[in-house]
């Protein structure tokens, strides 16, 4: 506490003193600013590799995305939609059942499909087909989807989010790897139908 | 000089905390004060050191991996001793943490208490809200079942708007392009470390100011809050009219603590923890995704906005909300604060309630869903409805009923909700009508023409008319009626 004490006033004395103490009291706040600017440095310098690891899994769609087989061809028949499950080609080993995605096949002709996301266009619950009434339907806000994509009623602003898809010698094929979503499915909107027959199960509003 | 005592000095010598705290202990509170409406604030303070406590006894089991949090949250259920039991702490300590920041929140929006020189505790106070929401996501997030799995999903769709960037926040909040591990993972950060920490530092300042600037005084019509008189008033009042915080005030947050926690625990045991779900399998589809109770309103606004609205909806309105909250202190810093004089801010409180309460208990039956099962899983049309049908007719109902439009139409009382009830359409709707309202659909209802056949659509039709009452005639065409067509 002596100690202290005597430390304490010795500071005092030298606050209120000579010309020789005030330019000592300088240099420390000088020493102390270079201290901060020297702290700035190191810290810009440490936040660019820590920015650069946050947003590591901020990449563009394309980089996500590969060809995925969904199977031989005559797993779906002409005139059928049928649930397809696939692993998604970007997964890592701890990911468990979640690596797995399904997506619906509607094969139109003998080499003409159609995929879809499972994922509403309203907020990506999981929606069913129903082949009575040829109609998805998503369990959560009521969207309604008709065989072809496109949007019946309900929430959603669009159709389903189709994928692209291709036929490689037996095995249907999609681009698949990421969650379609709004931000990166969009832009395949196909206006005015997707190029497949329209006269079955089409909207008879569209034009 | 006894033992204790010497301990104590010998302590306080090192430490220096004897004095401040004596200080807060010692502080004087306006006597109307210490009144059982000032109890929530200790109450969710109570309930944050319980979640934190819990949180931590279960994260001594839980796996944060995506490929085994649900076992490990199964085993904490059925295997682990009393694992149950601390799942349940945590998941009913969460759901009364919400109800009493909220009754917190609303009690001390109506005395006014954020007025000057409070200002800057409300400000924290909603930064507060705001993570204790953000826990009840993330919390349901670490449940990782079906549900969990989904509401991820909602969440990415909802990011996924924003514009241009959109895709950038929706790979951020997954750490990756779809939700797996990775999305698991920065959750459990969320959850455990980042939410927490902030939420610790900003109650430490929350609590301080309260005790440095005094609680707020019972709110008096007539007794108005003017900056430059407002200090000395309230020290004349605590000093004339005022009572030692401990034991004056404290006595009741203890009572009320403890009755909190008691409450949570006999929740716990009696209505057990909550989930976990179905497995978090992406290809499993039959599921019918939900989400907690206090984002139901939520799910229900998502239901009834019209679809264009949707998305400037969920960019604007948390903005507009968020600021109106933080800026609401610095609008009425000053002024009346009794509920007598402030006719506008009852009326607000009052419709955020109401519309809450009404949100949620819709969002706890979804009228707005079709029942998936219903066309199949559910009882036949009842035979009253079909007692006296022609083959036509009876062949109409097999068309209902294998064509799922009992997933949104009730009929006999089983079915969706989506769209009006069957029961007595034809009193509704004529025979034309009916034809194109299935034909061509419109009003939220899909359009059948291509998804039938010609004689389904009229047998299905000729069924429709006969479901009106014995006593009501079915709908009619006036015009027909006068040209005898």
């Amino acid at each position: 506490m002596n100690e202290a004490g005597h430390e304490h006033s010795s500071e005092n004395h030298s606050v209120v003193g000579s010309e020789q103490d005030r330019l000592t009291i300088s240099r420390r706040w000088l020493l102390l600013k270079m201290g901060i600017a020297l702290n700035a440095v190191v810290g810009v310098a440490i936040t660019i590799p820590v920015v650069k690891y946050l947003f590591a899994a901020v990449k563009p769609d394309e980089e996500y995305k590969s060809w995925v087989s969904l199977g031989p061809v005559a797993n779906f028949p002409v005139g059928e939609t049928r649930l397809a499950k696939f692993t998604n080609p970007v997964r890592r080993s701890w990911d468990g059942e979640t690596d797995g995605v399904a997506c619906w096949v509607r094969r139109v002709a003998e080499r003409e499909f159609q995929v879809f996301a499972i994922n509403c266009a309203h907020l990506g619950c999981p929606v069913r087909w129903f082949p009575q009434s040829q109609l998805f339907m998503c369990p959560c806000h009521g969207g309604v989807y008709y065989a072809d994509g496109s949007r019946a009623s309900g929430p959603p602003e669009r159709g389903l989010f189709p994928y692209e898809v291709r036929v490689v010698g037996d095995s249907v094929q999609i681009k698949a790897g990421e969650m379609p979503t709004l931000s990166n499915s969009a832009s395949l909107v196909q206006l005015g139908g997707v190029k497949t027959d329209a006269s079955k199960g089409d909207s008879p509003c569209r034009g | 000089m006894s033992r204790m005592k010497r301990v104590y000095s010998w302590l306080d010598h090192r430490l220096q905390l004897g004095k401040p705290l004596l200080e807060m202990a010692e502080h004087p509170i306006p006597n109307r004060t210490a009144s059982w409406w000032y109890v929530f604030g200790s109450a969710a303070f109570t309930l944050l050191m319980l979640q934190i406590v819990t949180g931590i006894l279960l994260a001594l089991v839980y796996v944060p991996s995506a490929g085994e949090a649900w076992n490990s949250l199964n085993f904490l259920n059925h295997q682990l001793t009393l694992g149950w039991f601390l799942r349940a702490m945590h998941g009913w300590g969460s759901n009364f943490m919400v109800a009493v920041v909220l009754i917190h929140m609303a009690q001390v929006f109506l005395f006014g208490a954020y007025k000057y020189p409070r200002e800057l505790t409300w400000t924290l106070g909603v930064f507060l809200l705001l993570m204790t929401l953000g826990m009840a996501f993330t919390g349901q997030v670490m449940r990782f079942d079906q549900d969990a799995y989904w509401g991820l999903g909602i969440g990415a769709s909802i990011l996924s708007r924003v514009p241009v960037v959109g895709g950038s926040l929706v790979h951020m909040m997954l750490g990756g392009p779809i939700i797996a591990g990775a999305t698991l993972s920065r959750f459990f950060t969320l959850h455990v470390f980042v939410i927490p920490g902030l939420m610790l530092a900003f109650t430490f300042l929350h609590v301080w100011m309260v005790l440095k600037l005094g609680i707020n005084e019972w709110p008096m019509p007539g007794r108005v809050v003017r900056r430059s008189t407002y200090m000395a008033e309230y020290h004349e009042l605590t000093e004339k009219d005022g009572r030692s915080f401990v034991p004056g005030g404290v006595w009741k947050d203890a009572v009320f603590s403890a009755a909190i926690i008691a409450a949570v625990a006999v929740c716990a045991v009696v209505f057990g923890p909550f989930g976990p779900g179905g497995q978090p399998d992406p290809t499993i589809i039959q599921t019918v995704p939900k989400p907690d109770f206090f984002f139901l309103w939520l799910y229900a606004v998502l239901s009834y906005l019209p679809p264009n609205l949707e998305t400037p909806f969920l960019l604007i309105a948390p903005v507009l909300g968020i600021a109106a909250l933080l800026g609401l202190p610095f609008y009425a810093s000053e002024g009346e604060k009794s509920w007598h004089r402030r006719p506008i801010a009852i009326l607000a409180l009052t419709t955020i309630a109401v519309s809450w309460g009404v949100l949620t208990h819709l969002g706890t039956y979804t009228p707005w869903s079709p029942h998936m099962d219903a066309w199949s899983g559910g009882p036949a049309i009842p035979a009253r409805f079909l007692r006296t049908a022609s083959p036509v007719e009876r062949e109409g109902a097999v068309v209902f009923q294998a064509k799922q439009c009992r997933n949104c139409h009730s009929i006999g009382g089983y079915g969706g909700q989506r769209g009006p009830a069957l029961d007595d359409v034809a009193t509704r709707l004529t025979g034309d009508q009916l034809i194109r309202q299935v034909l061509q659909g419109g009003g939220n209802m899909p359009a059948y023409g291509k998804n039938l056949s010609p004689a389904e659509v009229t047998a299905l039709v000729s069924f429709l008319q006969t479901l009106h009452p014995a006593n009501e005639p079915s709908a009619a065409d006036a015009a027909q009626s006068v040209t005898g067509h």
